[in-house]
């Protein structure tokens, strides 16, 4: 029990971040209409693409003759881009498309 | 010090965007911005994490620019060419490549916490693991969602005998294993590490293995969900802000289609994933089992000369492609001066809000899609409701009959409309397999065929007029 009180203590403003994140979350995004899930669920699905930031944290501290690491690295990096950009641009070429009457 | 500053105000600039993007995101006019919005904001955090200055970093920028550069292109590409029936699809690959990310960030640190390379408190260790099973089974359970999807793989393919109970049993075994490699401490080593890996793996394909397609809308809602909480769990062990906020909005946004899913479904989550459809033994519809027909040029005067008509699109029309011919019609009809709406069922299509994005891509602008409470209000007054490869979602025994499988899932009640025409291809039960009285309804008229072959000489019968 001991380290989960030390965790709770040490890592308290990332745990009051994390609670505020999901009411906030619930808040913006319970307003969507039905029109938008799918857009929303593609331009979300781009926002966890934020794994990338990790894994570019990982290769700069990496040192630079570890090849295991920087290749599993390298392999994160790519998996979390591919994510991000094709998220966000399917997103977009979707949004393109919903038009008012002409 | 003044680098630390405006690297840390990137950071909560990049959480501001994703949650103002986020927000422009609920409303049509708005969001594409919104998209773009969150987008940039991507841009910044990503910018942000590679000028950081971190002690004792030895940076390798080629490897990191160059995966990023390999994985952007391929994600571009992708997003250029994917069709719009196909979006469930390429939204369940991307979950899957999230959670796989997550993994091998996850193992990475396990491993150097194995070999002695570096040292965790046991909150750490404890979320690298959640990070790593939480993205195995987004993984392997998006890459089956994927291929279910595509109809690379049906489902008694992967289904075994006793398949729920053996899920439950492999979760119990795939929770305590992470307890005990958590109890293990710094001791456990890689391989118990990669052990808890693999079971995670099989976990998260054989939870998805059971669950029948006309369920894919909340699986793709709830994987979406565990991709966000993977990320949120690898940005505790980065101690990134920027990575937590963004995995646990994501992780809300899934989490709230998860339940609208199953609420427009009428079930429960665990029903979803432990039930799936029994074979649906109800009492047969009552009264007189004679389906009328309707001749096309009878139907075509019946749409031509309606004041209002409701267009009640299924996944039917997307499988047949028959979007555009639709749009044509509802152009020769809109041409006359009928009222033309489309009456959209929050599970029609295979993720949520798919329909609405298929007809947007055959130019149908969206003020003219109704949701499920606006099209019950329209289908009260309106003249003509016409079916295109819909059943379940219109089927009134979910109103009426206390023995059928969807009983109290809320439905599309174009009964009330004055007349129905049903476009279908033969008298078969859709997709849960369950039989529908609309059909011998007294104001219900069947028109047989392929859905794009009979819309289009709709059309030309109503040209011709």
């Amino acid at each position: 029990m001991d380290t989960v009180y030390q965790f709770f203590l040490e890592n308290l403003t990332e745990i009051y971040l994390l609670v505020f994140t999901v009411i906030l979350g619930f808040e913006v995004i319970s307003k969507v209409p039905t029109v938008l899930h799918t857009p929303l669920m593609s331009g979300a699905n781009a926002i966890s693409g934020v794994v990338v930031i990790g894994a570019i944290i990982l290769l700069r501290l990496t040192p630079s003759d570890n090849y295991l690491m920087l290749g599993l690295g390298f392999l994160a990096a790519l998996l979390g881009m591919v994510n991000v950009v094709g998220g966000f641009a399917v997103t977009d070429r979707m949004l393109e498309m919903f038009k008012k009457r002409k | 010090m003044a680098i630390a500053f405006w690297i840390n105000l990137a950071f909560l600039l990049a959480v501001v965007f994703f949650v103002w993007g986020l927000r422009l995101l609920s409303s049509p006019d708005t969001a594409r911005k919104g998209n773009i919005l969150a987008a940039a904001g991507m841009g910044l955090a990503i910018l942000a994490t590679l000028t950081m200055p971190m002690e004792g970093a030895s940076n390798n920028y080629a490897w990191i620019l160059g995966g990023m550069a390999v994985g952007g292109a391929i994600g571009w590409v992708a997003s250029r060419k994917v069709a719009m029936t196909a979006m469930p699809q390429m939204v369940s690959i991307f979950n899957g490549l999230g959670g796989a990310t997550a993994v091998v960030l996850a193992m990475v640190e396990l491993m150097n916490l194995y070999n002695g390379d570096s040292h965790m408190e046991g909150g750490q260790l404890a979320i690298s693991l959640a990070a790593l099973v939480i993205g195995a089974v987004t993984f392997t359970g998006s890459m089956l969602a994927y291929l279910k999807l595509d109809g690379k793989v049906k489902d008694k393919h992967v289904t075994l005998p006793y398949h729920q109970a053996l899920n439950i049993l492999m979760l119990i075994a795939t929770l305590a294993l992470t307890v005990w490699v958590y109890l293990q401490g710094s001791g456990a080593g890689t391989n118990l590490a990669l052990g808890l890996m693999v079971l995670s793996l099989v976990y998260g394909f054989s939870f998805v293995a059971p669950i029948g397609g006309a369920d894919m809308p909340v699986v793709i809602s709830l994987l979406n969900s565990f991709s966000g909480l993977s990320a949120a769990a690898a940005g505790f062990i980065y101690g990134s802000q920027v990575m937590i906020v963004g995995g646990i909005l994501v992780g809300a946004a899934g989490t709230i289609l998860t339940v609208l899913m199953c609420e427009a479904m009428n079930r429960s989550l665990l029903n979803v994933l432990i039930g799936g459809f029994g074979g649906g033994g109800s009492a047969a519809a009552q009264g007189d089992q004679t389906v009328r027909e309707v001749s096309l040029t009878d139907a075509a005067i019946m749409l031509y000369y309606a004041q209002s008509v409701v267009f009640v699109p299924g996944y039917g029309l997307a499988v047949a492609q028959a979007q555009k011919v639709l749009k044509e019609v509802d152009d020769l009809l809109s041409a006359n001066g009928v009222d033309v709406k489309y009456g959209i069922h929050p599970v029609a299509g295979r993720m949520p809000g798919h329909m609405n994005v298929l007809l947007a891509e055959a130019d149908v602008p969206y003020p003219k899609l109704l949701d499920l409470d606006e099209a019950n209000e329209a289908l009260k007054s309106a003249d003509v409701a016409v079916i295109v490869g819909a059943n379940d979602v219109v089927n009134p025994s979910a109103e009426t009959d206390p023995g059928s499988p969807i009983y109290g899932m809320p439905v599309l009640r174009v009964w009330e409309a004055k007349n129905v025409i049903v476009l279908k291809r033969s008298m078969n039960p859709g997709y849960a397999g369950i039989q529908n009285p609309l059909f011998f309804m007294d104001n219900t008229r069947m028109l047989f065929g392929d859905a794009k072959k009979t819309l289009t000489e709709l059309a030309t019968e109503l040209k011709n007029m």
